[in-house]
């Protein structure tokens, strides 16, 4: 059973895309968007509930099918399959606490961005939903894969669905928004497949073994020249840095987010950020240690940038869509400098920022398409007192709108607090100035979000004329506050940020071993770089003996790594 | 038995293709019409009989093939004629109708009209269409240069005839005179080339037989150069190999032969113009690979910088060519030189070393790649040239991106299709294209040598600026209004069939089943310890090993001084 839940985590929205493209053609009274919807929210909801059984039910043993208390960071449910032996290639699954969550997040954002878009793609409702199901598919297989390449293929697949919901389903200018999309990732991505073979050869020809599991390239990275490595890790950068939109690459992101179909929107910047996040963790930030050591102070500086360029930017914005989606570059600026201090409070906050902040920002597009929906219109200007005409509705909008701020309590506090402490104190890498440069980006935040907050939710009351049905002059589409399906997918989503906001631990514990496994390898690249290099290491690893001891770390460098430091403490 | 018969068992199948040409010049000279019509699938016939003879007669290990082509060729011929023969059905299928919609042909089959055999050409047009292909198959097979050359010659001339006869138009005629001009010309650079490497030999056959050992050979006189001390290869033979190039060039359209193409590919039939961006590509690129086989990799520095500059050009131009095209024709002609580019640099990298790993072989295999690849764009190409070539629209003949607009709407089929062939072309996963891209550049990583390097990264970029024009392609079948002027035109249904096949071919060999199915084939055609062969390819083991062993070893040095700091 294990083993076959993942491949069934992908499996399913495939067959629920293969339903939808079938099943219609041959009963024609099936392809009405309502059923179509509730045929692809049904898929969503099953990925959601194996996840949440696999996470959160006791098996007869006592423990879940995912084990939280494994502690050492080990892969868990793998599984492999044979896939192309002449390639070197194989299927394989598995996941640890970082991976999960991420499928957690996936399998949660689908079911409610459906829920909170009800009946707002009407044509071509067929495809819109199947690509949906095969964006759904992707993302998880890639967050899934311990083969690079499977991992690539899902990585890049995301791809075909999303140019697809965007230029069908979009706005006015939506087959530029897809094209540029389009061509400004797989640009960098295709470059990223250059890098995956590379390393693959590289690692063939050190180990005799032609794999691509992530693991042994990890393994056998690390005796790359300095030059290739920087290379290798220009060409990753490529690929997850473009996902990301990392200044100065982030000009498909506004774009796309504003044209694309809220639900398209909620999961581009929910999810398709995750995926840069994951990538640079997963195979970035390990492989190239000696080059990211070199880089990283452009990287964070060009973050830096991203962080202060887009709030300002975002504070300009006239509508709601390319506001949120300013904000969201300025958000991967933050996970930028995290990441690249290189230590585990800046790589751990990142990666949990990156995590809430995709929930946050999934739920303030589906707020702001409830509005387009009833409205026609996204523009800020338009709206006024909005607390008195849709007081639910502002209650939810106020509340994310504080998360995404980063208000203590809420979730988006702690992983920037963790990510700008972890530049602070990483005084090899980046340092205070550093620091001290990405925390005015939270004062801006808090200026454009509560500007446009007080714009659209308070004052006096003025709203634009409400949608009409087609059929009906009188009518309105959608009257009033929030329905109820509308209410089923923004509470879930809020109550997701209190409790994570309100219990880091939920989310930090269990991602420390990982993040402990990346990090360490710099503790060790740092400390090599000195001149004595014992007595550094010992001080590099001496605060941390406590937690670390305990912990049996994946690859044969970190396995040195512990028994070198119960050496130094006796 | 004689070296005749031998030689005789190995190509079968070619001389079924000839007789049954020569049946179909008499089924279309056929006074009635049923059997004139049945042209076609006779075509079709031939090809299957030729297929059933060439697995019967002549398998992987035939006797015959074996004593005549020795190690090497033996694989790669039959992997050749093999897919030459799958892909040739498609190339008819798509082509089945063109005779039968010309003016020349409704005029002498009007009802009632008399019956004019010296305008009937439905019997050349698929005689020609047999003949060519097998030309190819013969490239393949070919153990000498007077025979190569004659082989390539019948693969083109045919071609040549087919331009001008698929269309009644003035561009056709047009279009084959260029045609016939230009391929005159690099077939004679071709040939001063051969006569080069005659002069510096001293024979023509290019590798040394099993049954008359002792016979000199091309192979042969070129290892005996490089076993001297300080052994070196003559200019004049460095300049013989590259004149070949050049002139083979033409053939699979690369810089610097590449003009011709888009206004070829223009002026003819869609039906003929699949069949050259198919064709003539396979035989110049198995030719390349025969020839170059006999030098052996690494091939010498000058012969790797002209290849090098070679392809990048190609593939720079034929990609930046098509982004400027409205014509779909013209787009999808630049579109196949660039793929030339894509493949030349597999046959920079060559048959690779036996690296001692496990699994993987195929990443090292350069030649293995460019045959996996010459299926995947073929598959690919099809499908796209076929399903463009299935719509008409009534102003002129010429489609454009517009006429494709909203073809989701007129006919899903063909969406899919053009879908499913531009993904793959972009070289999206899961697609053949994407495996082809990975077996194509994996190989040539492998040298990790500077020019190897930049070329992956060149072609990498040039493929993020292809994925600009099949973008655009497939953006317009699924986004705007259908254009009420273009429909599809309703006798082309073999064509549609076509296509729908080719389409479905890319995602079955995209598949993993598929993938290693295919990759199975071509490491066996290209199979490195044939290549090697111990008593023959001694030297080129020599030269070739030492620069992995020492990249192995000294990454296993650095593996241990990089435990030993740890300690």
């Amino acid at each position: 059973m294990n083993s076959y839940l993942l491949p069934l985590l992908v499996l399913i929205p495939l067959f629920g895309a293969l339903i939808i493209l079938v099943v219609p053609s041959l009963m024609p009274g099936t392809n009405k968007p309502g059923t179509l919807w509730s045929n692809a929210l049904v898929t969503s909801l099953v990925t959601l509930l194996l996840t949440a059984v696999a996470v959160g039910v006791p098996m007869p043993g006592g423990t879940t099918l995912f084990d939280w208390s494994e502690s050492t960071g080990a892969m868990q449910l793998t599984g492999e399959a044979e896939w192309v032996p002449a390639f070197g290639l194989v299927l394989g699954f598995g996941v640890d606490a970082f991976s999960m969550w991420l499928v957690i997040l996936t399998t949660l954002i689908f079911p409610l961005a459906l829920l909170a878009t009800r009946d707002s793609v009407i044509e071509r409702a067929r495809e819109f939903y199947f690509w949906m199901l095969v964006l759904l598919a992707s993302l998880i297989g890639a967050f899934v894969a311990t083969d690079l390449i499977f991992f690539y293929i899902c990585f890049e697949f995301t791809l075909v669905p999303l140019f697809f919901i965007i230029s069908i389903h979009g706005g006015k200018q939506r087959l530029d928004a897809a094209k540029m999309y389009f061509f400004y990732t797989f640009t960098g991505s295709i470059l990223t497949l250059g890098a995956l073979i590379y390393l693959a050869w590289w690692s063939a020809t050190a180990t005799g073994v032609w794999t691509f599991s992530i693991a042994q390239l990890t393994a056998s990275a690390s005796t790359l020249p300095a030059t290739a490595q920087s290379w290798v890790l220009l060409a990753l950068l490529a690929g997850f840095a473009v996902k990301l939109a990392m200044f100065p690459f982030h000009s498909w992101k506004p774009f796309a987010y504003a044209e694309a179909p809220t639900a398209g929107s909620a999961i581009l910047a929910s999810l398709l950020l995750q995926l840069g996040v994951y990538g640079m963790v997963r195979i970035a930030l390990p492989m190239t240690t000696t080059a990211v050591v070199d880089w990283a102070p452009l990287i964070a500086t060009l973050g830096i940038i991203g962080i202060l360029y887009a709030a300002l930017i975002a504070w300009t914005q006239k509508a709601l869509k390319p506001l949120i989606a300013f904000a969201s570059v300025s958000h991967a600026g933050f996970i930028l400098v995290g990441l690249m201090s290189l230590n585990i409070e800046g790589i751990g906050g990142a990666v949990a920022y990156g995590f809430n902040q995709g929930l946050i920002t999934a739920a303030l597009f589906l707020c702001v398409g409830m509005l387009q929906k009833r409205y026609d219109t996204e523009t800020i200007a338009n709206y006024s007192g909005l607390a008195k005409v849709m007081p639910v509705w502002s209650c939810f909008f106020v509340f994310f709108c504080f998360a995404s701020v980063g208000v203590p309590g809420l979730n988006g506090f702690y992983g920037e607090f963790l990510a700008l402490q972890g530049a602070f104190i990483s005084g090899k890498v980046l340092g205070p100035f550093y620091a001290i440069f990405a925390a005015s980006g939270i004062i801006l935040a808090a200026v454009y979000i509560l500007h446009m907050v007080t714009k659209i939710v308070f004052g006096p009351v003025k709203v634009p004329s409400p949608v009409k049905a087609a059929d009906d002059n009188n009518a309105a589409v959608y009257a009033g506050d929030v329905n109820a399906a509308e209410l089923m997918a923004l509470a879930p989503l809020a109550a997701a940020c209190l409790l994570l906001g309100l219990f880091p631990n939920l989310l930090l514990s269990p991602i420390e071993a990982p993040m402990q496994a990346v990090a360490d390898k710099y503790a060790l690249t740092l400390a090599a770089d000195d001149a004595e290099p014992v007595e550094t290491l010992a001080a590099a690893v001496q605060p941390r003996d406590v937690v670390l001891d305990e912990k049996l770390v994946l690859d044969d460098r970190g396995t040195l790594l512990a028994d070198q430091r119960q050496e130094l403490a006796q | 038995m004689t070296d005749m018969t031998h030689l005789l068992g190995s190509i079968v199948p070619e001389m079924i293709l000839g007789i049954g040409g020569c049946i179909c010049l008499m089924l279309g000279l056929c006074c009635w019409e049923i059997p004139r019509k049945l042209t076609p699938l006779f075509a079709l016939v031939t090809l299957a009989v030729a297929l059933v003879a060439l697995c019967w007669s002549a398998g992987p290990a035939s006797a015959d093939a074996e004593a005549m082509l020795n190690w090497v060729q033996a694989d790669l011929a039959y992997f050749v004629k093999q897919a030459v023969l799958w892909l040739g059905m498609l190339l008819v299928l798509v082509a089945a109708t063109v005779p039968g919609r010309l003016n020349v042909t409704r005029d002498i089959e009007a009802p009632g009209a008399k019956f004019e055999p010296a305008f009937a050409i439905r019997g050349e047009f698929f005689a020609f269409m047999l003949f060519s292909l097998a030309g190819v198959m013969l490239c393949a097979g070919s153990t000498d240069l007077a025979w190569l050359f004659l082989a390539l010659e019948l693969t083109s001339l045919p071609t040549y005839l087919l331009v001008s006869l698929g269309r009644d138009k003035l561009d056709a005629q047009e279009a084959g005179v260029k045609y016939f001009f230009l391929g005159a010309l690099a077939v004679a650079v071709m040939l001063y080339g051969f006569t080069l490497i005659y002069g510096v030999t001293g024979t023509t056959r290019l590798f040394p037989s099993s049954i008359d050992p002792s016979a000199v050979s091309i192979f042969g006189a070129i290892q005996d150069m490089l076993a001297e001390p300080g052994g070196k290869l003559p200019p004049l033979l460095i300049a013989g190999f590259a004149m070949t190039i050049l002139g083979l060039s033409f053939k699979i359209a690369a810089f610097p032969m590449h003009f011709y193409a888009a206004d070829v590919y223009e002026g003819a039939n869609v039906g003929v113009t699949t069949f050259l961006a198919f064709v003539p590509k396979v035989a110049g690129f198995v030719s390349l690979i025969v020839i170059l086989l006999t030098l052996g990799w690494p091939l010498p520095t000058p012969i790797i910088a002209m290849l090098w500059i070679m392809a990048v050009l190609t593939m720079t131009i034929g990609n930046t060519l098509a982004l400027l095209q409205n014509n779909l024709k013209r787009v999808l002609a630049y579109s196949s030189v660039a793929h030339s580019g894509y493949m030349l640099i597999g046959i920079m990298a060559g048959p690779g070393k036996a690296l001692g790993t496990d699994g993987g072989q195929a990443l090292h295999n350069g030649l293995a790649g460019v045959l996996f690849y010459l299926v995947a764009y073929g598959f690919a190409t099809i499908a796209a040239f076929a399903a463009i070539g299935s719509l008409e629209s009534k102003s002129d003949e010429s489609t454009t991106y517009k006429s494709l607009s909203g073809m989701i709407w007129r006919n899903p089929m063909l969406a899919f299709v053009i879908l499913v062939s531009m993904l793959s072309l972009i070289g999206l996963p899961p697609l053949v294209g994407f495996s082809g891209k990975l077996y194509l550049f994996g190989p040539a990583l492998g040298y990790n040598s500077g020019p190897f390097v930049s070329i992956v990264v060149i072609a990498l970029i040039n493929s993020a600026i292809a994925a600009v024009y099949y973008l655009r392609i497939m953006g317009a079948c699924f986004v705007g209004e259908p254009d009420p002027e273009v429909k599809p035109k309703a006798d082309l249904i073999f064509r549609q069939f076509a296509a729908l096949i080719a389409a479905v071919c890319v995602i079955i060999f995209g598949f993993p089943g598929g993938v290693g199915m295919l990759t199975d084939a071509t490491l066996h055609a290209i199979d490195v310890d044939a290549v090697y062969a111990p008593e023959v390819f001694v030297e080129t083991v020599q030269t070739s090993t030492p620069m992995i062993e020492s990249a192995g070893q000294s990454a296993k040095v650095e593996l241990i001084e990089a435990d030993s700091i740890t300690q």
